[in-house]
């Protein structure tokens, strides 16, 4: 998402570029513009007005000939505003006597079945917590199923509540049930709800005043337009909201509604679901989605992303070998094929790297996960002998590789090939000072305007 | 709005105020938070669809009431005051521009000079974006049997309580009903479906979870045929329109329909939540483009205060809007009509 209010601010910015200072004039046409692109990204009317205002503020209160360009100026001011509009990120309140209970609240179909399954994985992994979810959804048909499926597809615990009962007693008895089971944490989802229906919101007020919740969630579907004022602010009226999570931020939506809500409520946002997966839920981090608002990618979670989904011990244990003077194996490359693919293969690495701004999405997603699999099921047709001395490979067992894995006998070659010169890397990586020179190599190959 | 009034100020409107109550007061004819209305008890769609749009016209209607207070005439601040109005409303920036060049064009003619005036602009360019979408399904009983109606759309939107209220609806009219569970995909979501089927009486075609999409609805094409249904109702799952693989398996399903018979009547129904801002339009490019959508459904009209978004669909691209969800309950779910439906956007006497 973002990347359309990214090509707007950029298209706003790059007029300014090459001029030695900014006019009264420049400022309020490129205002203007950033109202529209802010506007069209759904950014609440309300919250835009503020936008503009604080960044007018900024600029007419600065000398105009600092050492910046007039472009470096606007995006370090523009940017700077929109950390400030979506806020620091905050984290959940886990010091509690156990159980913490954490309460999902939301409108219909933003997905809050989902990121409670998705929170559930996320603090079993990264805090080894003992979860228990429960859902208090007795309208919407199979809703109660829905979150039981997850549990047991993702291995963990569910309070089984009954369509029949009332959610507040579901609720009642889950938070009984964790604590006789000395759960860490119980996870509360809730039926969607409009922020209108007076009978709907004093149900959730009463769950929350019984179960009192150390953390009480918002779930914003990103995709929201600029009602998203009106129901958030409702609800954070009813409810001590403590944070918000943003969910489908894998979509192109504009995210318009990241900023609205959290100037709205105040609350930091959390979370943000990123896919369908069930770890595909991430931190929330203000300062990076302002840096890929304004296209400077967004290194930082992919550098999280990749310290997460790969294996450390079998990286640590790769490096160890490597550095004794072991040679780079297939059987190596094999993995790290695997590892790449974890990741979500080579568009999302893409997506997230600053500098590639637009390829088209098809041609992305086609290069992607597709070159991956058929180079891993080369080397599955290997024998273990081959992928050890893949010199032994001759040209009859080429033959029998590329009948084995459905590909030419040219494709193994290129294989055999592109694994020569990563072994030739990998040689030079392990001599003094290779890692700086290969560094040195790749900087000098970065589009411009990223080296610092 | 009172009708005399609007009949006075412009005759070709009298026709839209199909308004249920009668006001006392005439200064404040903008203002229903204000108004001494003598509300007559409506049953009906209006009286639904206006309960469901209050909010919509809390924004639309009452701002512009307090905006005219003490100003005789209409001024540019008047102006991008209602611009910033109907951008609140999610109209979006180009359905506003077109509205605010004509309201503009008909103030420099000195023709607006107050509040009314100004309403009855703003109906009539509602209305002209919004009648040529007004198109509900026709049922062909001279076709191939059964006719296909597809429910696509992104996570979310309420695809499948949507596929309830319509077979629901199909039921009512006396049509033989069938449901297919496609969304193999989301946990429980061919249970949820299977809830309406039980709830409506309608037989739904399952398999398990996991199986492929494609293979359950030509399953159910099967069953259509072999029952002689008249209507055949498949749920898919819910996708990002950016996702590629999962547009595709949609293109697939599609296909697949055209191949069990090319003489079947279809209906790709993309549902819309109303709450969604512009993305809507993105949305319904990228499946419009992939699977040929030919029908569109707002849901959760009811929830948001503004619903606007239509106007920028009807605006940019000329898909039929076919229903419009407005409640929770089965019979909520009401063929779109422009008319009633900015009549109780606008109407300010309830």
């Amino acid at each position: 998402m973002f990347e359309n209010l990214t090509g707007r601010l950029s298209s706003v910015i790059s007029k300014l570029r090459g001029q030695a200072r900014l006019t009264e004039e420049d400022i309020s046409a490129t205002l203007r513009e950033v109202r529209m692109a802010l506007l069209e990204a759904d950014v609440a009317v309300p919250v835009v007005k503020d936008f503009i205002d604080h960044v007018r503020g900024r600029i007419d209160g600065q000398e105009l000939n600092s050492s910046l360009t007039p472009g470096q100026y606007i995006i370090k001011i523009v940017h700077a505003e929109l950390i400030a509009l979506m806020g620091l990120g905050g984290e959940l309140n886990l010091n509690v006597p156990a159980p913490a209970v954490i309460l999902m609240a939301g409108l219909q179909g933003a997905g809050k079945t989902t990121t409670v399954a998705k929170l559930a994985c996320w603090l079993r992994k990264r805090h080894g917590k003992k979860v228990m979810a429960v859902s208090c959804d007795v309208y919407r048909p199979a809703a109660i199923e829905q979150l039981a499926v997850l549990g047991r597809q993702h291995d963990f615990e569910i309070f089984p509540g009954d369509p029949a009962q009332a959610p507040l007693a579901i609720a009642e008895a889950a938070m009984q049930k964790a604590r006789s089971r000395f759960m860490d944490v119980l996870l509360v989802d809730t039926a969607g709800r409009l922020h209108v229906d007076k009978e709907m919101m004093g149900e959730i007020v009463q769950i929350h005043a019984a179960i009192k919740p150390s953390d009480t969630l918002f779930i914003v579907d990103s995709m929201l337009g600029q009602d998203a004022v009106n129901s958030a602010s409702a609800f954070n009226q009813a409810l001590p909201l403590s944070g918000i999570i943003l969910t489908k931020a894998d979509g192109d939506a504009r995210g318009g509604a990241a900023l609205s809500v959290r100037h709205v409520t105040g609350k930091p946002i959390l979370f943000m679901g990123t896919g369908e997966k069930i770890d595909e839920l991430s931190v929330f981090h203000a300062d990076r989605v302002a840096s890929r608002i304004l296209g400077m990618g967004d290194v930082l979670s992919l550098i999280e992303e990749v310290e997460q989904k790969t294996d450390r011990d079998k990286t640590e244990k790769l490096a160890k070998k490597l550095t004794k003077g072991g040679s780079f194996s297939l059987v190596d490359f094999r993995e790290q094929l695997d590892q790449m693919r974890k990741m979500g293969g080579i568009a999302s690495l893409m997506d997230k790297l600053p500098g590639l701004p637009k390829l088209p999405e098809g041609a992305m997603q086609q290069h992607n996960d597709r070159e991956l699999i058929r180079l891993a099921a080369i080397i599955d047709s290997m024998t273990p002998g081959e992928r050890r001395f893949p010199a032994t490979i001759n040209g009859s067992r080429k033959k029998r590789i590329a009948n084995g894995s459905g590909m030419q006998i040219q494709d193994v070659n290129r294989l055999l090939k592109q694994f020569d010169q990563m072994q030739k890397m990998m040689k030079r990586l392990n001599k003094k000072g290779g890692m700086k020179n290969l560094m040195r190599g790749l900087s000098a190959n970065l589009p411009r305007g990223f080296r610092r | 709005m009172a009708p005399d009034l609007v009949a006075v100020l412009n005759p070709a409107l009298v026709r839209y105020s199909i308004t249920t109550s009668h006001q006392v007061s005439i200064p404040h004819m903008f203002g229903f938070k204000k108004t001494a209305a003598v509300t007559a008890p409506a049953p009906g769609i209006l009286d639904r669809l206006r309960n469901g749009l209050q909010k919509t016209r809390a924004v639309l209607c009452t701002d512009i009431e307090d905006l005219f207070k003490g100003k005789p005439a209409i001024d540019e601040s008047v102006l991008d005051e209602i611009e910033n109005r109907l951008l609140l409303a999610d109209l979006g920036v180009d359905a506003t521009s077109r509205i605010m060049a004509a309201l503009r064009a008909e103030a420099k003619r000195n023709k607006l000079g107050t509040a009314a005036e100004v309403i009855a602009v703003l109906r009539q360019q509602m209305l002209e974006i919004l009648l040529p979408v007004q198109q509900n399904i026709e049922l062909d009983a001279s076709r191939a049997r059964p006719h296909v109606i597809l429910v696509v759309g992104v996570n979310g939107v309420g695809k499948t309580t949507t596929i309830g209220k319509l077979a629901a609806y199909y039921r009512q009219l006396g049509s033989d009903v069938l449901l297919a569970a496609g969304d193999t995909f989301r946990a429980a979501a061919i249970e949820q479906i299977q809830v309406w089927g039980r709830r409506t009486g309608i037989p739904v075609i399952a398999q398990h979870s996991g199986a492929d999409s494609a293979a359950v609805i030509y399953d159910a094409l099967q069953s259509a045929r072999a029952r002689q249904a008249e209507i055949l109702i498949a749920d898919t799952a819910g996708r990002l329109h950016n996702k590629d693989n999962l547009m595709g398996e949609l293109a697939k399903i599609r296909r697949t329909i055209s191949r069990f018979d090319p003489e079947l009547p279809v209906e790709v129904m993309l549902v819309l939540d109303a709450t969604t801002g512009q993305n809507a339009l993105a949305q319904a490019e990228q499946f419009h483009k992939l699977a040929g959508v030919t029908g569109i459904t707002l849901t959760k009209l009811d929830g948001t205060a503004k619903g606007g978004v239509i106007f920028a669909l009807a605006h940019k691209l000329a898909i039929p809007l076919r229903f419009i969800g407005i409640g929770e309950q089965a019979e909520d779910l009401r063929p779109f009509a422009a008319e009633p439906f900015i009549e109780a956007l606008l109407d300010t006497g309830a």
